[in-house]
């Protein structure tokens, strides 16, 4: 809305037709836009572009916040050529690093999940939303450019160099006329934190929390699922992921060490390990860490178990893959989607249990 | 105000004096039966068993005081009998200030004795009918309630008051014709009788309205000073307004159909009511307004008009008629006619219209006591054709109903003979054609009338007895006998009346006289189109012809108790009313309907549909609306966005174009 | 050239997070495209602050960051509160509120 206010000043304010006289009494100081910076510009600015396009066209929200912070990070540039020293760190700093970080911290508690699927709901909301984004844009630039062709900018380089440079010219100015509103910043804030507190806080009833030994007795008594605690991940020389399972002492994988909510997506890439550890090598070799997509029977077989592993709760059920198994198997690993529709398949079966186990 | 009034009175009209002495307590005389009214309908099962003698005593006691009340009037001298006696201010909205008052003068005197002395007289004679009836302490607050509403009527000393004792006078009538509540006949006679008192309320109503516009005042006294400053077709407009109400009130064409019907109630009511005193309101409202139609020829021709056809009405469905009651209501619809004839003909008939009126509430008083008499010796049985003889067995009744038919046949030397006569002799007065149209007419009305009462009388009071082998209708056999004291000393009084009302008040033109302060002295044509010998022996000829067919059809030989099927059209007709019924129903009722379903229809099509087409487009377009409140945050956002783009543009096309 | 073309680049940047808002069904990812939206008009303010030669627009993007910290603090919250009692982070799930 800021911006349509801007625009709607801007209209009300800059006549077209006759711009205003101003009366200077010394000759304007004209900043122009020397080529260095228009190069930037014509860098960045694409980028910036790029990193929103990405943002709305990634199905993947944490893709979404990555190519946001791309095009967070361009517009800091701007700022730092646009005479904004202090706005363009800031932006860097406190934007992109700190907020985008908070984005990121959530959607690692939401979960992936609630990534979008293909299918549109709402009839006509995409066509719409084009149309109107498009008319939007199309109408705020026309406007831009009518009113501001013949218009020249003053440059702050007369501000940014007096007393304090830039960052204490706008200290003066945040502590001296806009002091009321930057207390009422403070408020804001204090308020946000506090209400942010009480939103995100679970109640408890009291007496409901447990001590660790009433836990322990629960669990024996059968009141969970397992007594023990989940196993931690895999660790492995090629790989630290929390995304690696562990394996079990026959070199058939732990299921229950990867929470459902991470994508096992690494998971082929770990199958020489697991064949290393169940000494199911003939040999070592270099080709041990390559992806088995070639159809060798031994390699397909347990290519197929070890995937059939992280589908099935007990491995030794099915010793043997069948046919369509390594078809699915073969899909998985060679397209490397972003999202395996079996891990979609697992993460919509039971979202509880994934918490429980995450806990 | 009083200067006023007595400067119009110096110009037109009697000096109207303040009420003192005596006079200034005549608020008794409506407040007596009013009391009488108030307890006992208010006091209920209490006053059960002394409720008619109250009812009886307040009325005798008002006429007591209105007896008083009109020596001391007759002692005064002729121009200072017009008294006003101001009770307190009723109505103040603005300019229109109305007092309650009442005018005593030679006229409204009259009437407080007619009223009171007949009505008294009808009191006694109820309680002894309605000794059976276990509602008779209501049936008295009624009657009491209704000499009340007719006193202040009668009393009253402007428009308002006079209109307040109408409404009263028509709610009264109305309680008692629907006395019997579980005859549904009685109940619909009821409100047919409201109902066409209502059109002709209206009429009244429009032409007090009309005066006060004109004049700005309601007082008898100013209005009748200031008649003059009226345009004529002010006037005459007024006057068919009033007529209209007076038609209304007094059953007169074309409102008459109601008075017949209005018999369904007890006799004594028939009595009282309908013959002798609340139907003659209409006369007295012509004659009280006579300063008005004095000025209005036009206006008195339609008085007269209406006046000579509802008498020839009367008579000939008269005729036809064999319910007791009935004829006699027809009867009196006939000579209201002729007083209306007669106050029609202006200073030539108020005072005959009001002698008559009088005369006719003694006689037509004492017949409908004659006839609740006798049905109350037979079982309440109406029909004439199955009675017969019954002289033997009622000889009191039989007496005192003979000189009321003598009197009201006109027979020489009794009341009716006075009165009637006069009447047609002015009618006969009248110049050109009016006088043969009118005297003609009253002249065949009083041939009509000697043969129906002869044939009332001869089938009720003679010939054989067919009531010896019939049963009324519950079943019992008839024994008619003769009524007791309560009810014939009442009924030998009135016969009394009857008879020598009319010479009494005829003889050295004492009402004539008595009357002149208020509505003029009578005046005579000297030219009429037939000389008075003439007139007077055509009417005994007439008379005399009119009983010797009575006599040659009804007198001899056996007459069957079934209505004769095959009779001829007059009398087919005559025994449907005339058609006055068929003609209401489809001039009045039929378009009534009509115009009822119409509004219906448009009420149901067009005023519902209008608001519930708006309510349902309302509703339907809300209901599709709300679809748009999908609960999706995007498609909000969209119209977000949307309205955005819309106000950019906007913008843009105010600035740019 | 003129600084005009930053304020083009950031009516593109506005126009695709409105997009994005619209047509993303993930709220965290609808919050991003909301900050997307806010930087672009930051951008804006830093240009207007150069053409008219001094610090207020400067200032005012400086008040919009702090608005918009708050913002996805608050913003955050509620979508994991949400979250924790509807097992989705989606914003169509959230349509109880209709007609």
């Amino acid at each position: 809305m800021s911006v349509l206010l801007a625009a709607a000043d801007l209209v009300a304010q800059l006549p077209a037709q006759d711009p205003p006289p101003v009366p200077p009494v010394t000759p304007p100081v004209v900043d122009t836009v020397t080529t260095g910076e228009a190069v930037v510009f014509w860098i960045l600015g694409p980028l910036a572009l790029a990193g929103g396009l990405g943002m709305i066209f990634s199905r993947n929200a944490v893709h979404s916040a990555l190519w946001l912070v791309l095009s967070m990070l361009c517009l800091g540039m701007l700022y730092l050529t646009q005479q904004a020293p202090f706005l363009g760190f800031v932006q860097i700093i406190v934007y992109t690093g700190a907020i985008m970080m908070l984005f990121l911290f959530v959607l690692m508690m939401v979960g992936r999940d609630s990534s979008d699927s293909v299918v549109e709901v709402l009839r006509g909301q995409r066509l719409a939303g084009a149309v109107l984004g498009i008319g939007f844009a199309g109408l705020v630039i026309a406007t831009v450019a009518r009113a501001l062709t013949d218009v020249d900018a003053r440059g702050l380089a007369a501000v940014n160099d007096s007393e304090g440079g830039n960052i204490g010219q706008i200290g003066r100015e945040l502590f001296t006329t806009y002091l009321f509103p930057f207390e009422l910043t403070s408020a804001l804030l204090i308020v946000a934190a506090v209400g942010a507190m009480v939103m995100a806080f679970t109640e408890r009833g009291p007496g409901a929390r447990r001590s660790q030994r009433d836990l322990v007795e629960a669990r024996f008594r059968g009141e969970y699922e397992r007594p023990s605690p989940l196993p931690g991940p895999g660790v492995f020389a090629t790989a630290n992921s929390v995304a690696t399972p562990a394996l079990l002492p026959d070199g058939s994988v732990a299921p229950e060490s990867v929470s459902e909510l991470i994508a096992p997506r690494e998971r082929s890439t770990l199958t020489g390990d697991e064949d290393a550890v169940a000494g199911r090598l003939p040999t070592p070799g270099a080709r041990a860490l390559a992806p088995h997509t070639d159809a060798a029977g031994t390699d397909a077989d347990a290519a197929a178990d070890a995937d059939t592993a992280v589908l099935t709760e007990n491995p030794a059920a099915e010793p043997a893959a069948d046919a369509d198994t390594t078809a699915v198997t073969t899909v998985t690993g060679d397209t490397a989607a972003d999202e395996p529709t079996t891990v979609i398949h697992a993460d919509d079966t039971d979202a509880t249990e994934a918490e429980g186990k995450n806990r | 105000m009083l200067t006023l009034a007595q400067e119009a009175a110096q110009e037109a009209g009697p000096v109207v004096g303040a009420a003192s002495g005596l006079a200034s307590m005549a608020w008794l005389l409506v407040a007596l039966p009013a009391f009488g009214a108030l307890v006992l309908l208010v006091g209920g099962r209490r006053t059960n068993a002394w409720g008619h003698w109250l009812g009886c005593a307040t009325v005798l006691a008002a006429f007591g005081y209105g007896l008083a009340l009109f020596f001391d009037t007759a002692g005064l001298p002729a121009e200072e009998r017009t008294r006003e006696l101001d009770l307190f201010s009723w109505i103040g909205v603005g300019s229109l200030q109305i007092d309650f008052g009442m005018r005593l003068d030679t006229l409204s005197m009259v009437f407080v004795l007619l009223i009171t002395g007949v009505g008294g007289l009808i009191h006694v004679y109820a309680s002894g009918y309605l000794a059976d009836d276990p509602n008779r302490r209501r049936f008295f607050g009624y009657f009491n309630l209704f000499v009340a509403a007719m006193l202040i009527l009668v009393l009253g000393d402007n428009f308002v008051t006079l209109y307040l004792g109408w409404e009263g006078v028509g709610l009264a009538s109305y309680l008692l014709i629907g006395w019997y509540q579980d005859r549904p006949y009685a109940a619909t006679a009821a409100k047919k009788a409201f109902i066409m008192n209502r059109v002709g309320d209206v009429g009244l109503a429009l032409a007090i309205f009309l005066l006060w516009r004109e004049l700005g005042t309601l007082d008898y006294t100013e209005v009748f000073a200031r008649v003059g400053e009226l345009s004529g077709p002010t006037i005459t407009a007024i006057a068919v307004l009033l007529l209209l109400g007076a038609c209304g009130k007094s059953g007169q064409f074309p409102l008459q159909s109601w008075l017949p019907d209005a018999m369904a109630g007890p006799t004594p009511v028939s009595a009282l009511i309908h013959a002798a005193t609340m139907v003659t309101a209409g006369v007295y409202l012509i004659a009280r307004c006579s300063p008005l139609y004095n000025l209005t020829a036009d206006g008195r021709l339609v008085v007269m008009a209406v006046g000579a056809v509802t008498l020839l009405i009367g008579c000939v469905i008269g005729c036809a008629y064999d319910d007791f009651k009935k004829v006699l209501a027809y009867s009196t619809v006939s000579q209201i006619g002729y007083m209306f004839l007669a106050v029609g003909l202006g200073p030539f008939g108020y005072a005959l219209g009001i002698f008559h009126l009088l005369t006719h509430g003694f006689f037509k008083a004492g017949l409908f006591l004659g006839a609740g008499s006798v049905m109350h010796g037979m079982n309440d049985e109406g029909d004439i054709r199955r009675m017969g003889g019954l002289r033997k067995h009622m000889p009191i009744t039989f007496v005192t109903f003979t000189i009321g038919y003598l009197a009201l046949i006109g027979f020489p030397f009794l009341s009716g003979y006075y009165s009637k006569d006069a009447i047609i002799e002015a009618a006969f007065g009248e110049p050109g054609w009016r006088g043969w149209v009118f005297g003609g007419a009253a002249l065949l009305g009083a041939g009509l009338t000697a043969f129906y009462m002869t044939r009332l009388f001869l089938l009720v009071f003679f010939g054989e007895e067919r009531w010896k082998t019939l049963e009324s209708e519950d079943g019992r056999a008839y024994r008619p006998h003769e009524s007791p004291l309560v009810m014939t000393v009442p009924m030998i009084v009135i016969a009394i009346g009857s008879a020598a009302a009319g010479f009494f008040l005829y003889s050295g033109e004492r009402l004539v006289g008595w009357l002149e302060p208020n509505v003029g002295a009578l005046q005579e044509h000297d030219h009429g189109v037939l000389p008075h010998t003439a007139v007077l022996a055509l009417t005994m000829g007439l008379i005399a012809l009119g009983v010797l067919v009575a006599w040659l059809l009804f007198g001899r030989g056996e007459q069957p108790v079934a209505r004769p099927a095959r009779v001829s059209l007059p009398v087919r007709a005559a025994r449907a009313d005339l058609y006055a019924n068929a003609v209401n129903e489809w001039i009045i009722e039929r378009p009534g309907i009509w115009l009822t379903r119409l509004a219906v229809f448009l009420d149901n099509k067009g005023v519902d549909g209008v608001v519930n087409g708006t309510a349902a487009l309302l509703g339907g377009t809300s209901g599709r609306l709300r679809r748009l409140q999908t609960g999706f945050v995007r498609s909000y956002a969209l119209g977000m966005l949307g309205g955005g783009v819309l106000v950019i543009a906007a913008l843009l096309v105010v600035r740019y174009s | 050239m003129t600084p005009s073309y930053y304020l083009l680049l950031s009516a593109l940047l506005f126009a695709i997070g409105a997009v994005g808002v619209l047509v993303r069904r993930n709220a965290i990812v609808v919050f991003m495209c909301v900050e997307l939206m806010l930087n672009a008009v930051n951008l804006t303010l830093v240009t207007f602050s150069r053409i008219n030669g001094d610090l207020d627009g400067q200032i005012m993007a400086f008040f919009v960051m702090v608005v918009a910290a708050a913002e996805v603090v608050v913003g955050l919250a509620i979508i994991m509160s949400i979250f924790k009692t509807r097992r989705s982070a989606s914003v169509d799930d959230a349509n109880l509120l209709k007609y």
